[in-house]
């Protein structure tokens, strides 16, 4: 399990789970969980475009995640948030069925696209990896305070200068840099249940936002490892394991938050 | 005349019977969807929707599996989902969207490893292309009176519930002080979209199923504040793009690149889109009219 053929498989995934928890805890503030679902689903079909075309597939998903990204924003100036989200998605999927319908490409090497391959990671792949992770981190260092006001109080943050519609648009930008990233190795499905399930657990176990952004970037860290090696062990999708302890682990914050409750029945702050 | 439209209609688009079937079961669950996407759209549901296809499809892997018709995996899937997202507190919007990527994330874990075990036991790795793009032209000629028999008593509950449904899809707030019992409202809502959403992602893709189920009604909602009309208005154009897209699919034979169709999913979603952006920018135009005759009258009130 810790050939040398390895190191990049953990290295590759430990980088993007710290990113997706990071980001993550953004996505379940702002109760974005849908377009960080749209968002790398919808590139997929950027790199089926790239394929097509014979480019580098991350230039596909990059250019794609970041035109989904904007168009979503852009379509959200009027309609609500999650039909925005979706008819987003849904023009992108098209491209997608249009690309693929016009390409050559096998069936396994899509299925990989959308679930992953991450025990296939070569260490070239591994530099750009770190790059884009440490971008999308000091993206989020930047937008810190102003994201934080703009999500938890929006109408205080209009009020200071903020603007929410920008606040929305920069940190959709920030998703798609992560799922360009993130997609070519883990999977756009994977991506996905690494972002919302540390970060919605991690909430249940404290309300202090810089400890509960450390804490999801840690159970990612430990989804991932536990879901590599269980897949070395079996052969089984690490998919399937990222989705199971991401269910794990959430239904674990919620009940140590039901207990809490029941503990202490009449909190001071009450 | 009519002779030359016969040949031209027989010979031609509806001669080939996976054309008729496809123009069948379209109508039908584009029907359905529109209606039932209408409640969903007010209610802030989208998400909820679209995951219920993604979840039907991994019903529909697991029946693939174990090789049973899929149609069941769909429609089980989505009652199972449906029932643990209305546990985990789908009527709070804040819990919602936190449900649903909890359920979606651990359903595709389940899809991935149900596919892994399709692929490597029965090497059908096309299978989870399939069930996510769909195609409505190669449906199961033996599964159409069961997709519409259910097609059907979807639509006859979603006509019996429509003033109940409309109230509390409007204001919980009022339903419920009106003495209606809005969760059991909102369960027959859910399970009406997990039926519908099934039953499309099923014959048409799981693509379609979200772009027939939002897209429709968020153009009517555009255009009309009366629902029973936004209703009407969202069925009609589900139909129209499905008509329109199985047309324009049929035609592309002939286009390039490449030597057969264009997928009959691109064409109908870029239709309802492009319905969508001009009921948009009609309900723009409106606007700024309704702005010019307001601003004179305003001056003149100012005025005085």
């Amino acid at each position: 399990m810790f050939d040398s053929f390895m190191i990049n498989t953990w290295l590759a995934a430990t980088i993007v789970a710290a990113t997706a928890g990071v980001v993550g805890f953004f996505a379940v503030l702002r109760g974005s969980a849908f377009a960080a679902h749209a968002v790398p689903q919808g590139a997929f079909a950027g790199a089926a475009g790239a394929a097509l075309l014979g480019i580098n597939p991350i230039l596909g998903l990059g250019v794609f995640s970041l035109a989904g990204a904007l168009g979503i924003g852009w379509l959200g100036r009027r309609a609500r948030t999650d039909v925005a989200t979706a008819l987003g998605l849904v023009v992108m999927l098209g491209l997608g069925a249009l690309f693929l319908s016009w390409s050559v490409e096998y069936a396994p090497e899509i299925f990989s696209l959308l679930f992953g391959e991450v025990l296939g990671v070569s260490s070239d792949e591994v530099l750009p990896i770190a790059g884009l992770g440490a971008v999308s981190l000091a993206a989020i260092v930047v937008l810190y305070r102003p994201l934080m006001l703009s999500s938890v109080v929006g109408e205080v943050g209009e009020a200071r200068g903020v603007g929410r519609r920008r606040m929305e648009m920069c940190f959709l930008a920030v998703v798609a840099l992560t799922t360009s990233m993130t997609v070519p190795v883990v999977g756009a499905f994977l991506m996905f249940s690494l972002m919302i399930a540390p970060a919605a657990a991690a909430r249940c176990y404290t309300s202090r936002p810089g400890v509960a952004i450390g804490l999801s970037a840690g159970i990612a860290v430990v989804t991932i490892w536990v879901s590599i090696a269980a897949s070395y062990e079996s052969g089984w999708p690490v998919g399937f394991f990222v989705g199971a302890l991401g269910a794990v682990s959430y239904a674990g914050g919620r009940g140590y938050a039901a207990w809490r409750r029941a503990r202490r029945p009449a909190p001071a702050a009450a | 005349m009519s002779d030359l439209l016969q040949t031209a209609l027989v010979s031609g688009l509806l001669g080939s019977s996976s054309v008729r079937i496809a123009a069948l079961v379209g109508t039908a669950v584009a029907l359905v969807s529109g209606v039932v996407g209408v409640h969903t759209v007010m209610r802030g549901q989208s998400f909820v929707g679209h995951s219920l296809s993604d979840i039907g499809a991994t019903g529909g892997s697991g029946a693939l599996f174990i090789g049973v018709n899929p149609l069941w995996g769909f429609l089980a899937m989505g009652a199972v989902a449906g029932g643990v997202l209305e546990l985990m507190g789908l009527r709070r919007p804040r819990g919602r969207d936190v449900a649903t990527g909890i359920v979606l994330g651990a359903e595709l874990g389940l899809a991935a490893l149900f596919l892994y075990w399709d692929a490597s036991f029965r090497s059908t790795t096309g299978a989870s292309i399939s069930i996510l793009f769909g195609s409505i032209f190669v449906i199961n000629p033996a599964i159409v009176p069961v997709v519409i028999g259910f097609c059907a008593a979807a639509m006859a509950t979603l006509l019996l519930l429509q003033r109940t449904l409309l109230l509390c899809s409007v204001s919980t707030d009022i339903a419920s002080a009106r003495g209606v019992p809005v969760r059991l409202v909102g369960v027959a809502h859910l399970m009406v979209m997990v039926l519908a959403v099934s039953l499309s992602a099923l014959t048409i893709g799981a693509i379609l199923s979200t772009a027939l189920l939002i897209g429709p009604a968020a153009a009517a909602l555009r255009v009309t504040r009366r629902p029973g009309l936004a209703l009407i208005i969202a069925a009609g154009i589900g139909v129209a793009a499905t008509w329109a897209g199985i047309a324009l699919a049929y035609e592309s034979y002939y286009w390039p690149p490449a030597g057969h169709g264009w997928p009959v999913s691109f064409f109908i979603v870029t239709l309802i889109f492009l319905f969508y952006l001009g009921a948009d920018a009609l309900s723009v135009l409106r606007g700024r009219r309704k702005a010019r005759v307001r601003a004179p009258s305003l001056a003149a009130a100012e005025r005085v």
